[in-house]
């Protein structure tokens, strides 16, 4: 049975707090709020009173969360940063991930447990989805400029498709650079000799 | 000799210039440093980054390295500051606003900070009569110079800071919106955030943190405590790198160039001329008052740079009166034994036996 907590997500970016909500959903939270304004935290968490706040790394009103309670006696319930002593890869996984979770009023570490790594997990694979997408449309960036080569390439030595592609793989494979820097100085040379 | 490659982080402020400049006028190179500068957002990052190894040293709060070491709040990052990274250079700013009331109710010369605290007082007495919210100050951390600051300022006028009026912590860069929304009347933090606030327009400064406390402590370069044990190597090329990046911001005729190198878009990304007139002692006040002459407004000499114990018990009372600790005699002794001078003493004697070129 999953606990009935009320969870606060300060995350900027849009699309990772749509992740992380999506993946707290699944693991059968109901009660989510996301929230990416993050001037005036401290009210939002004043209208919000949630049991647990996950932000990312990146977002400076982290400060304006640690130790409220100590500092700050407006605040009705404490609310301090999640670290289970006991277990420092977990402490090591959240900070690499850029995920810092609090709780407040004391709450449990076995209910926080797995929220956190829910969080990290959701982190971890927006990461990774947007180094892919990089890479993807890199690679994509790369093709476009190889044809543009090949095109000049075919013109300049009236060769078919596939035998201005071989001639430039050579080329490459002879001067040990990759195929598209190969492409990009032939771009270059056809503007400077228009 | 092998290149060390060491990984610094710090926060966008006036005080972390001694990192910035051993990297930047080549004095970590010297000393076989290759030595990266990381720009953080929060100390609550640069305190967990040094705590997993993600960095090897951190630009730090001195009370923020006391409270991670004694695990108050939660986090228990035990830390050692084998020097300081400055001392001095914070200020009280209050919105234009607030300034005004508080010159109308000041009965003396608001030069005194406890003619400036009663006038406070009287404001909050009258504001509670009025059924008007309370006032609210803002710094930049919990654990912090500034909070300590503020609260011996209030308590000049039996004021309580979290009862009588209400706190909040602000990023620095969110200081001059936050005064201007009105979200907070007032803040104290270290240069250049009080300047900023007067350069736009919307903040008065009151107090400089010289006026409240001389040689006040303020940041330190912290490392993960058994990481002062263990690589000792590491700690002193930093540490000499610094001590001779202190000497160098010492020079007049280095000024502009400091401020230039702080100003980088990787570094403060603020204008250089703000800068330069905080490093010349030059503060801008605002409200209709000429520019008031501190020099020096923030001390980086190498006297400053020396930890110091009996700082930590400031920091403890500072603490205690704010309720953050209850302070018995093995936390003054573990508190007391983060600033501990023998690594710097041993640092600076060495740069003094060192050959002159």
């Amino acid at each position: 049975m999953v606990p009935n907590l009320r969870i606060l997500i300060v995350d900027a970016n849009q699309v990772r707090a749509a992740i992380i909500e999506e993946g707290l959903r699944e693991a059968g939270y109901q009660q989510l709020v996301r929230l990416s304004a993050t001037t005036g935290l401290v009210a939002a968490i004043e209208t919000h009173d949630p049991d647990v706040v996950v932000i990312d790394l990146e977002d400076p009103s982290r400060d304006a969360l640690a130790d409220m309670f100590l500092v700050s006696r407006h605040v009705r319930r404490p609310i301090t940063m999640f670290v289970d002593q006991s277990d420092s890869a977990s402490i090591e996984a959240a900070v690499e991930a850029g995920v810092s979770a609090y709780i407040v009023d004391g709450l449990k570490k076995e209910r926080m447990q797995p929220i956190l790594q829910t969080c990290i997990s959701r982190f971890n694979a927006f990461r990774k989805l947007r180094e892919e997408l990089d890479e993807a449309r890199s690679q994509l960036e790369d093709r476009k400029t190889i044809d543009r080569a090949k095109a000049i390439v075919m013109r300049l030595k009236d060769l078919s498709e596939d035998e201005a592609y071989a001639l430039m793989r050579r080329t490459a494979m002879n001067e040990k650079r990759k195929l598209v820097d190969i492409a990009r100085s032939l771009i270059t040379a056809a503007e400077m000799l228009k | 000799m092998t290149t060390l490659h060491l990984r610094v982080g710090f926060m966008p402020l006036v005080d972390c210039a001694l990192v910035v400049l051993a990297k930047d006028e080549g004095f970590a190179e010297a000393e076989g440093l290759d030595l990266e500068l990381v720009r953080e957002v929060s100390w609550s990052n640069l305190r967990d980054k040094l705590n997993v190894r993600l960095f090897d040293a951190a630009h730090m709060l001195g009370p923020a390295a006391i409270a991670a070491t004694l695990g108050i709040g939660g986090v228990k990052a035990p830390m050692a500051a084998p020097l300081a990274l400055n001392r001095d250079g914070a200020a009280i700013t209050l919105s234009l606003r607030r300034f005004e009331e508080l010159s109308r109710l000041a009965e003396g010369d608001m030069a005194d900070t406890a003619v400036s605290a009663r006038a406070l007082a009287a404001m909050v007495e009258r504001r509670k009569a009025s059924g008007l919210p309370l006032l609210t100050f803002a710094v930049v951390f919990g654990f912090s110079t500034h909070i300590y600051l503020l609260g011996e300022w209030l308590g000049k006028a039996g004021l309580r800071l979290g009862e009588d009026i209400r706190f909040e912590v602000v990023p620095p860069p969110q200081t001059v919106e936050a005064l201007a929304s009105g979200r907070i009347d007032g803040f104290c933090a270290g240069a250049p955030w009080n300047s900023a606030a007067v350069a736009a327009g919307v903040g008065a400064m009151v107090h400089a943190s010289v006026d409240l406390r001389r040689n006040c402590h303020d940041k330190v370069l912290a490392w993960r405590a058994d990481d002062v044990e263990r690589r000792p190597a590491a700690v002193s090329k930093l540490g000499t790198a610094i001590l001779k990046a202190g000497a160098w911001a010492c020079r007049p005729e280095n000024v502009a160039r400091m401020a230039q190198h702080l100003s980088a878009s990787d570094r403060l990304a603020l204008p250089a001329p703000l800068i330069e007139r905080i490093l010349d002692g030059e503060l801008i006040q605002g409200a209709d008052r000429p520019s008031r002459a501190i020099l020096p407004f923030i001390r980086f000499d190498r006297e400053a740079l020396r930890p110091d114990p009996d700082d930590a018990d400031w920091v403890l009372s500072g603490m205690q009166s704010a309720g953050q600790v209850v302070v018995t005699p093995q936390i003054r002794e573990i508190a007391r034994n983060v600033f501990a001078t023998a690594c710097f003493e041993g640092i600076s004697a060495a740069i003094d036996k060192a050959p002159k070129i």
